[in-house]
């Protein structure tokens, strides 16, 4: 297990080199933070002036190794606007973000398990069609239209809801986490239902039947378990979206998450911040995949045993 | 066929039909077939693929795929608590048989066994589901029945996965779990055709100390002719979803009373020369949606008259527990 964890680490480690680049270039190519900062009738000195102090008028490549030493102790740079560490910023919004991923990710696992697992029960009944019908419904509506339609409604027109921001208690919730939940539950309900589908007819469902066993059994002990593996690469999936791509949601509803911290850098140009906040969503998804791995093995031995060799 | 009153008789298959919905309408699989398995005899259910064996085997286990239904006769189990007419129980009941009183050998066990649970609790399961057994009175069950079909170091292999295991080991564990309760009937499908022909002796040898140990009725669903002849007591023949031939193995082997039969039994090469041409029957078997009037047999039988076309024979007794579903049982000749 432990060198399959280290190997695992280590082929990981170049996609997340790969992004480190990648948004160094990408967050300079959004222009100039002098003629951002400044006021417009700025003097070409004052301009200067202020790329000196932030570093900006180094040539690139100084830059860059200026940034990867920083990293490598743990110095990420500061907020062009307000001067405050970037790490600092990024780990203060980055518990909105996985409060969101989180509740998201339970309510969708639990919801898609029970409607998944309802479905595959009777293939092709009517309870099955509807199921599929509305999971696949779910997985097609577009979160920003979901996200501007529940304004409307709830907020505008019928004012139970609050539009955004998080100060009115698990109010606030309501809107964020149905439109993040949507699309993760109608993806992963189809999975599971694909998944239950082919566990539910398989020999040892069939040997477990004439064992005597019940349906709750049936399901819940043989087949569930079965159905696992392909949910849980698929929910693996969708967690990464939600843990980095919260973006439109956030900053519809105002969350304070790192989504809209990173929308905000960019419109700031505060390449600290981005490359911070980016830095960040990558590690997570690296620690993500690993704990997935992990799952796997927890839940299948022939895995374990592979993972050995 | 009159149903025995035998007091020893634990399976009783009366009359049993087996329809399938298909796109093209229904066929029929499975056409009243009727047979009996007594305690401690070894009943061989003989035919080549696709001649309703393997479904009626399912249809008794109560295990058909939705697009099948027993659509007549009855399937009586009698054990312990007496006899039940599986058509006719609650779900309830069905499931307080399953694996108690009627237990199944499946043929593939790599699939059969439940990848993702180790072989113990596997085993265990039917102490845990019928008699309510703790965890850990289950597991030394399971241990002690991993003892009993030989399967060596059984209190570490407990807690190995399927996946851990030769093939003739897991037969071995299949066969476990389907006598851990002692059924009265145990269904065995083609339970050795996956396993090399060492092992399949092995394993075969295994079925019948514990047939004899725990008294169970052992259905033995096959088409070997070899292992009928070595294995069962009395066989059954099957052909086009019909009983063709049924009685002790002697006699149905020794003097066929159907042409089907005999015809089986003179394509085993056993005095065939080198480069001689090996005997084989005619034609194929008829599409199930396509079954003629009259005999199952008639286009393929080497004594078909006018009467085959047009009546469908049933069984007749030729001898004493020796019955044949054939309008001339004299005529046939081995």
């Amino acid at each position: 297990m432990v060198t399959f964890l280290r190997r695992r680490a280590l082929t990981s480690l170049l996609p997340l080199v790969v992004v480190l680049l990648g948004v160094f270039f990408l967050a300079r190519l959004t222009g100039d933070p002098a003629s951002l900062y400044l006021p417009e009738n700025a003097t070409e000195a004052q301009k200067e002036t202020f790329r000196e102090v932030n570093g900006l008028d180094l040539p690139v490549w100084r830059q860059l190794v200026d940034y990867l030493q920083g990293i490598v102790h743990l110095d990420f740079g500061t907020s062009l606007s307000t001067g405050e560490s970037a790490a600092a910023m990024a780990l203060r919004a980055f518990p909105a973000t996985l409060q969101l991923a989180i509740t998201t990710m339970v309510l969708a696992v639990l919801l898609a398990v029970v409607i998944g697992s309802w479905a595959a029960y009777r293939p092709n009944s009517l309870a099955d069609r509807f199921a599929s019908f509305l999971s696949m419904t779910a997985a097609s509506v577009p979160d920003f239209w979901l996200a501007i339609m529940g304004v409307w409604v709830f907020a505008v027109m019928l004012g139970v809801l609050p539009t955004s921001g998080v100060d009115a208690g698990l109010l606030s919730w309501v809107l964020p986490i149905a439109t993040l939940l949507l699309r993760p539950v109608g993806v992963l309900t189809q999975v599971v239902r694909g998944a239950m589908v082919a566990a539910l007819s398989a020999p040892y469902v069939r040997l477990a039947r004439s064992k005597g066993a019940d349906s709750r059994r049936v399901v819940a002990h043989h087949a569930l378990r079965n159905a696992a593996a392909p949910a849980l690469t698929v929910a693996g999936d969708l967690a990464v979206g939600l843990v980095n791509g919260a973006v439109v949601v956030e900053s519809i509803f105002g969350w304070p998450g790192i989504g809209k911290l990173m929308i905000d850098s960019i419109t700031g140009r505060d390449f600290a911040i981005l490359q911070a906040a980016v830095l960040l969503t990558a590690v997570t998804i690296f620690l993500l995949n690993i704990a997935i791995d992990i799952c796997y093995a927890l839940l299948d031995a022939r895995v374990r045993d592979k993972a050995m060799v | 066929m009159t149903t025995s009153t035998d007091e020893t008789v634990a399976l009783d298959v009366d009359g049993m039909s087996v329809d399938i919905r298909t796109p093209y309408g229904v066929v029929r699989a499975v056409d009243k077939v009727t047979f009996q398995a007594r305690r401690g005899e070894t009943l061989a259910l003989l035919g080549e693929s696709g001649c309703g064996k393997s479904m009626t085997a399912t249809a008794v286990v109560g295990l058909l795929e939705p697009v099948a239904d027993v659509t007549e006769g009855a399937v009586r189990i009698t054990g312990e608590s007496g006899t039940t007419d599986l058509r006719t129980a609650s779900a309830r009941r069905r499931r307080d048989i399953a694996g108690k009183e009627l237990a199944i050998v499946f043929q593939d066990a790599l699939t059969a066994l439940n990848p993702v649970y180790t072989v113990g609790t596997q085993l265990a399961e039917p102490f845990r589901i019928h008699r309510g057994l703790s965890k850990k009175a289950a597991r030394a069950e399971a241990i002690e029945l991993m003892r009993r079909v030989g399967i060596p170091e059984p209190e570490t292999r407990v807690d190995s996965y399927p996946h851990q295991f030769s093939g003739g080991m897991r037969q071995r564990l299949l066969i476990a779990i389907g006598v851990a309760l002692s059924p009265a009937v145990l269904l065995a499908d083609e339970p050795t055709t996956a396993l090399d022909v060492t092992v399949q002796a092995q394993i075969m040898s295994l079925l019948k100390d514990l047939r004899e140990e725990r008294d169970m009725a052992v259905v033995l669903i096959t088409h070997d002719l070899a292992l009928v002849f070595e294995q069962a007591d009395r066989v059954v023949v099957m052909y086009a979803g019909n009983v063709v031939e049924q009685g002790p193995v002697e006699d149905v082997f020794g003097a066929p009373k159907h042409p089907y039969t005999a015809g089986l039994l003179e394509s085993v090469p056993v005095h065939a020369e080198r480069g001689a041409e090996l005997k084989s029957i005619g034609g194929s078997p008829p599409e199930l949606a396509a079954i003629p009037a009259g005999c199952v047999y008639q286009d393929r039988c080497p004594i078909v008259r006018d009467r085959c076309r047009e009546e469908r024979p049933a069984a007749r007794e030729v001898a004493p527990g020796h019955l044949s579903a054939c309008h001339f049982p004299a005529e046939v000749n081995s």
